[in-house]
C-alpha cells in the first residue's frame, strides 16, 4: 500500500523502479518450472517417433536394398530360409486401397457436399453425428460388420474385395471431414458470383465449388489412403495371408503388407524376423510416402 | 433475344436452354448428395442391426451371464462365454493410457501454440502427426520387441513399492496391460494433441492480452485465458482417444499375453480386450454360433464407443453454442 | 438489348423478417439508377430481388411482382437461373474464380451454359474485355490468372465476367466499395460507357458516386433497427440532389444522419 501512495508524490521514483521488478520469487520460478515441463512434454512425446522409426529403419532397411524384395513373393519360402520379396503384400495393399478409395471418395465427396451445399435442418445433424461416430469406430468392428454381411449372410470367401469393403468405412469419414473443412473455406461470393452468370447450383458446384477445394479434397484422399493401408484388424477377420501373388480380389486369399507383417511375428527364426521389420519398414515408407504428397497438396494448392 | 423464358425461346441468348436441363442436373446432383448422406446414416444403422442380429442367437444358447461371466467355451454344442474380464481390460488399458497421454498430449499442445517459435509450430506440429501416421502393427512389434525390455524394470520398480495395492500386484507376465497401456497412450497422444492444439489456438487474443496486461507471467496466461478456454476442446479430444484406445486391434494382441483362466485385478497381468479376443478368434469363425459370441463381444465393443464418441461430440457442441 | 423494370407492391422477407417493405418502381432502359440509404436500409436486399439472388440466402422470398419488360420474374414459369442470365450482376468484392485465367473467368458464364466453340469464346472475351476497358491491360496474359490483377482491375475482370453472357440488365452491389479512388474513377467511366447498352442498377454508399454517375437516384430508409427498409423518394438524381420532396431524403444527403 505504502509504494502505491508515496509513488504519486513527486521525486518518488526509487519506488516505482521496486514495483517494477516486484514479480514475487514463487511466481516466476512457478513459470519457469511450468516452461520446462511444456518443453520436456514435447521431448517426451518425439522420443517413441524417433525411436520407432529408428528401430524399424535399422533393423529393416538391409532386405529392402535387394531389389528381389520388391519384385518378387514369398511363395515356396519357409520361414527358415532368406530370400523372396515383398511385392505380392505391396499389390495386395495398394489394390486393396485402390479399390477402397473408388468406393468411398464419390460417396465421401457428395456427403460432404450434402453437408455443406444442401444439408439443412434434422437430416445434416443426423448425418454430422454420424460421420463423427464412423470416425471413431474401431476397425475390428468395421471389419465384423462385413464379416456379417459378406460371409455369414451372403456365403461369400474371405476375399480381398471383402477387406476393401471394411476400409471403405473407415476412408469415408476421414475424406467426408477434409472436403467438408475445404468446401465451407470456398468463399460464399464465388457461388454468388456463379449463380449471378445464370449457372445452375448443381454446375455451380462441380464447376467451381469442387475445382476450388480441389487440392484439399485430394489431400483428404491422401491422408484416408494412408490410413487404410496401415490397418490390419479388418484384414484379421476378413484377409487371410498368401505367400503367393493373388492379383484377384474376388478369387483366393490375398496377402498385404500388414498381415505380411503378422505371419513373420509368430516366427523365432532370424530369417523371419529380417522379414517381419522389412515388411514393417515397406508400409512405414508407403503410409509416410502418401501423408508427405497430401502435405505437399496442401501447402502448394490452399484455397486463396 | 428479349425473352426471358429459357423455355418458349430456347435458343435466346447464350444456349437458352439451359434452364431446363439445369433442374435434372440439379435434382440428380442434389439426390446424389442427399442420397450419400443418408447412406453415411443407414450404414451406422446397418452395423447396429447385422451385429445384433447375428449375437442374438449365440446369445440365447449362451449357458454363462454374458456380462458376469469370465468364461469363454465357444465349442460347438455347450456355448459358455461372458465378456466380465474383457470388460475390464479393455477398460482398464484404455484409462491407464489416457492417465498417460492427457497430460502428456496437453503439454505438448500448449508448447505449440503458446511456447514454441512461431516459425517451428507447424514443422514441429507435422513431426507430432507423423505418430499418428505410424501403423498400429509398427506399435505392436515395436512395443513386443523393444519396448518391453524397458518396461518390465518400472514395473518391478512399482511392483516392490506399491505391491500390496490389487491394481500393482506382481505377476510373471511378460505381455501386461501395462505395457500394452504404455504402446496405447503413445498412440492416442497425437490425437490429442492434434484436437488440444486447435481448441488452444482459438483462445481469443484479447483474453491472453487481458491476461498478460494484468502483469501475468505466461504460464499464468495459460492457466488463467488458454486452458479454461480450451477446456471442453481438451475433454472431448481426450473421449476420442478413449474411444481410439478401447477399440485398438492388432498392437493390444501382438503384446498382451494371454492367460484364460487366471484373472487378476492387476496392471501387471496379460489378459484380453474385446478387440483382442476378436482378433485371436478370428481363425476360428466356422459355425455362425462361434462366430456370434465373438460378433456380441464387437456389440459391445461398438456400443461402448459409440456412446465414448457420442459424449464427445456432444461437449464439442456445447462449446460452439458457447462460444457463438 | 436493354429492358425496362417495374416493381410492384414488393415485400421482401428473410424468414419471417420482413427486410424490405412496398417497393413500386420504375427503371427505364439505357440508365443509370442509383439506389442510396442508410446501412441496413435494404437497398442490397431489393437489389437482390431483380434478378432473384435473394433466394440463394435461406429463407428468401418475395411478394408482389418484378416485371422485366411486362414479364413478372416471380411468375411460376420462370426459371431463376434463366433471370440471373439476363440480369447479371457485380459484387461488393471483386470475386474472380480462383482456379481459372484472365480468359477462363470471362468466359466461364458462356461455357458453363454450354457454349464451346473456340472462336466464339475467344470473340466474346475480347468483346467483353474490351466493353469491361480492361483488353489493353491484359491482352498479353490472357492465361494467366484472374486473381493476380490488383483490385481496381479484377473488378473490371468481373464486371467483363458478368457482360460477358450479354445480359439486358446489369446490378451493381456497392461495386467501388472495396476499391482505391483511382479505380473507382476507372469504374466510373465505364459505367457511364456502357449505359448507351445495359440498364444498370448501382447501389452506392457513396452520394457523390451517385450523383457523379446515376441518371435517376432512389432513396431507401428504414424507421428503426428491426423495422423493415422503404422506398422513401426516386426521381431524377439533378433533383434529388439539389431539391428532394421528402424531409428524410433532404436530411440524408445533407449528411444530418446516416
Amino acid at each position: 500500500m505504502s509504494t502505491v501512495t508515496s509513488s504519486t508524490e513527486p521525486g518518488a521514483m526509487p519506488n516505482v523502479a521496486a514495483g517494477l521488478s516486484g514479480l514475487s520469487r514463487g511466481r516466476s520460478v512457478t513459470n519457469s518450472v511450468m516452461t520446462v515441463v511444456v518443453y520436456a512434454a514435447f521431448l517426451l512425446a518425439l522420443v517413441p517417433l524417433a525411436w520407432i522409426l529408428w528401430t524399424v529403419l535399422s533393423r529393416g532397411y538391409t532386405l529392402l536394398l535387394d531389389q528381389n524384395w520388391w519384385l518378387t513373393s514369398q511363395r515356396g519360402i519357409t520361414p527358415r530360409r532368406v530370400g523372396g520379396g515383398a511385392y505380392h503384400a505391396i499389390l495386395g495393399t495398394l489394390v486393396q486401397a485402390a479399390v477402397c478409395a473408388l468406393i468411398a471418395v464419390p460417396i465421401a465427396v457428395f456427403t460432404a457436399i450434402y453437408l455443406v451445399e444442401y444439408g439443412r435442418g434434422k437430416l445434416a445433424r443426423a448425418v454430422s453425428f454420424m460421420v463423427d461416430i464412423l470416425t471413431g469406430i474401431p476397425s475390428i468392428v468395421a471389419a465384423l460388420f462385413i464379416y456379417a454381411v459378406w460371409v455369414t449372410t451372403f456365403g461369400l470367401q474371405r476375399v480381398g474385395f471383402a477387406v476393401s469393403l471394411a476400409l471403405v468405412m473407415l476412408m469415408i469419414p476421414v475424406v467426408v471431414r477434409s472436403t467438408e473443412e475445404m468446401l465451407k473455406l470456398v468463399p460464399n461470393e464465388l457461388r454468388e458470383a456463379s449463380y449471378a452468370l445464370g449457372v445452375p447450383k448443381w454446375k455451380t458446384i462441380a464447376r467451381i465449388v469442387i475445382p476450388t477445394a480441389l487440392s484439399g479434397i485430394i489431400t483428404g484422399v491422401l491422408l484416408g489412403l494412408a490410413r487404410v493401408m496401415g490397418e490390419t484388424a479388418p484384414l484379421l477377420i476378413l484377409g487371410p495371408y498368401s505367400a503367393s501373388i493373388n492379383t484377384s480380389l474376388v478369387d483366393g486369399p490375398m496377402a498385404a503388407l500388414p498381415t505380411m507383417i503378422k505371419d513373420n511375428f509368430g516366427q523365432a527364426l532370424q530369417p523371419a524376423t529380417d522379414r517381419l521389420w522389412a515388411s514393417a519398414l515397406t508400409l512405414i515408407l508407403l503410409v509416410l510416402l502418401l501423408n508427405g504428397a497430401g502435405r505437399v497438396v496442401a501447402r502448394f494448392s490452399a484455397v486463396r | 433475344m428479349t425473352s426471358i423464358t429459357g423455355h418458349s425461346e430456347a435458343d435466346a441468348g447464350p444456349s437458352g436452354d439451359m434452364a431446363a436441363t439445369g433442374r435434372v442436373g440439379d435434382r440428380v446432383f442434389s439426390g446424389l448428395a442427399t442420397g450419400s448422406g443418408v447412406f453415411v446414416v443407414t450404414l451406422i444403422g446397418l452395423v447396429a442391426a447385422f451385429l445384433l442380429a447375428q449375437a442374438v442367437p449365440s446369445l440365447m444358447d449362451n449357458k454363462a451371464g454374458f456380462l458376469t461371466s469370465r468364461e469363454w467355451q465357444v465349442s460347438a454344442g455347450d456355448l459358455r462365454f461372458g465378456i466380465a474380464d474383457l470388460l475390464w481390460v479393455t477398460v482398464i488399458s484404455s484409462i491407464i493410457a489416457m492417465a498417460i497421454a492427457v497430460p502428456i498430449a496437453i503439454g505438448v499442445a500448449l508448447f505449440l501454440t503458446q511456447y514454441a517459435p512461431r516459425r517451428l509450430a507447424r514443422p514441429f506440429a507435422s513431426l507430432i502427426d507423423l505418430l499418428a501416421a505410424v501403423p498400429s502393427i509398427v506399435y505392436g512389434i515395436w512395443g513386443y520387441f523393444v519396448l518391453r525390455d524397458f518396461v518390465q524394470p518400472v514395473q518391478r520398480f512399482v511392483e516392490s513399492a506399491l505391491g500390496w495395492f490389487p491394481l500393482f500386484a506382481p505377476l510373471t507376465v511378460s505381455g501386461t496391460i501395462f505395457l500394452a497401456s504404455i504402446v496405447l497412450a503413445i498412440m492416442i497422444l497425437p490425437i490429442i494433441t492434434a484436437i488440444s492444439r486447435e481448441v488452444f489456438d482459438q483462445t481469443p487474443a484479447a483474453h491472453k492480452e487481458a491476461a498478460l496486461a494484468l502483469g501475468a507471467t505466461r504460464w499464468e496466461m495459460v492457466r488463467t485465458a488458454v486452458l479454461p478456454f480450451g477446456k471442453p476442446g481438451v475433454i472431448s479430444a481426450s473421449m476420442l482417444g478413449l474411444g481410439r484406445a478401447l477399440g485398438e486391434t492388432i498392437a493390444v494382441t501382438l503384446l498382451l499375453s494371454v492367460t484364460r483362466g487366471a484373472f487378476s485385478w492387476s496392471a501387471f497381468a496379460g489378459g484380453e480386450t474385446f478387440a483382442s479376443r476378436i482378433a485371436n478368434g478370428s481363425s476360428e469363425f466356422d459355425t455362425p454360433l462361434k462366430t456370434g459370441a465373438y460378433i456380441a463381444a464387437g456389440l459391445v465393443l461398438f456400443l461402448l464407443t459409440f456412446a465414448v464418441n457420442a459424449v464427445a461430440r456432444i461437449v464439442i457442441e456445447r462449446r460452439k453454442a458457447f462460444s457463438e | 438489348m436493354a429492358q425496362r423494370i417495374d416493381v410492384k407492391d414488393l415485400n421482401v422477407y428473410y424468414g419471417s423478417f420482413k427486410a424490405v417493405e412496398d417497393v413500386s418502381m420504375s427503371i427505364e432502359p439505357r440508365t443509370v439508377t442509383a439506389f442510396i440509404g442508410p446501412s441496413g436500409c435494404g437497398k442490397s436486399t431489393f437489389l437482390r430481388t431483380l434478378n432473384r439472388m435473394h433466394e440463394v440466402i435461406a429463407g428468401g422470398r418475395v411478394e408482389g411482382t418484378v416485371a422485366l419488360n411486362g414479364r413478372d420474374l416471380y411468375s411460376k414459369d420462370i426459371d431463376p437461373v434463366a433471370v440471373r442470365r439476363t440480369v447479371g450482376m457485380v459484387f461488393q468484392r471483386p470475386n474472380p474464380f480462383p482456379t481459372m485465367s484472365i480468359f477462363d473467368n470471362v468466359a466461364a458464364g458462356l461455357r458453363l451454359n454450354g457454349v464451346k466453340t473456340k472462336a466464339v469464346l475467344a470473340e466474346a472475351v475480347e468483346r467483353s474485355l474490351k466493353g469491361a476497358n480492361l483488353w489493353n491491360e491484359v491482352k498479353d496474359r490472357l492465361d494467366k490468372p484472374g486473381a493476380g490483377l490488383s483490385g481496381g482491375q479484377q473488378q473490371r475482370l468481373c464486371i467483363a465476367r458478368a457482360i460477358a453472357v450479354e445480359p439486358q440488365v446489369l446490378l451493381m452491389d456497392e461495386p467501388c466499395s472495396a476499391l482505391d479512388p483511382i479505380s473507382t474513377l476507372a469504374i466510373e467511366d465505364l459505367i457511364d460507357e456502357i449505359k448507351q447498352q445495359y440498364t444498370i442498377v448501382i447501389v452506392t454508399h457513396n452520394m457523390q458516386q451517385a450523383a457523379r454517375v446515376s441518371d435517376r437516384t432512389a432513396f431507401f430508409n428504414l424507421a428503426a433497427t428491426g423495422k423493415p427498409g422503404r422506398l422513401i423518394e426516386m426521381g431524377d438524381t439533378a433533383k434529388i440532389f439539389s431539391n428532394p420532396t421528402e424531409k428524410a431524403t433532404e436530411d440524408y444527403i445533407s449528411g444530418r444522419f446516416g
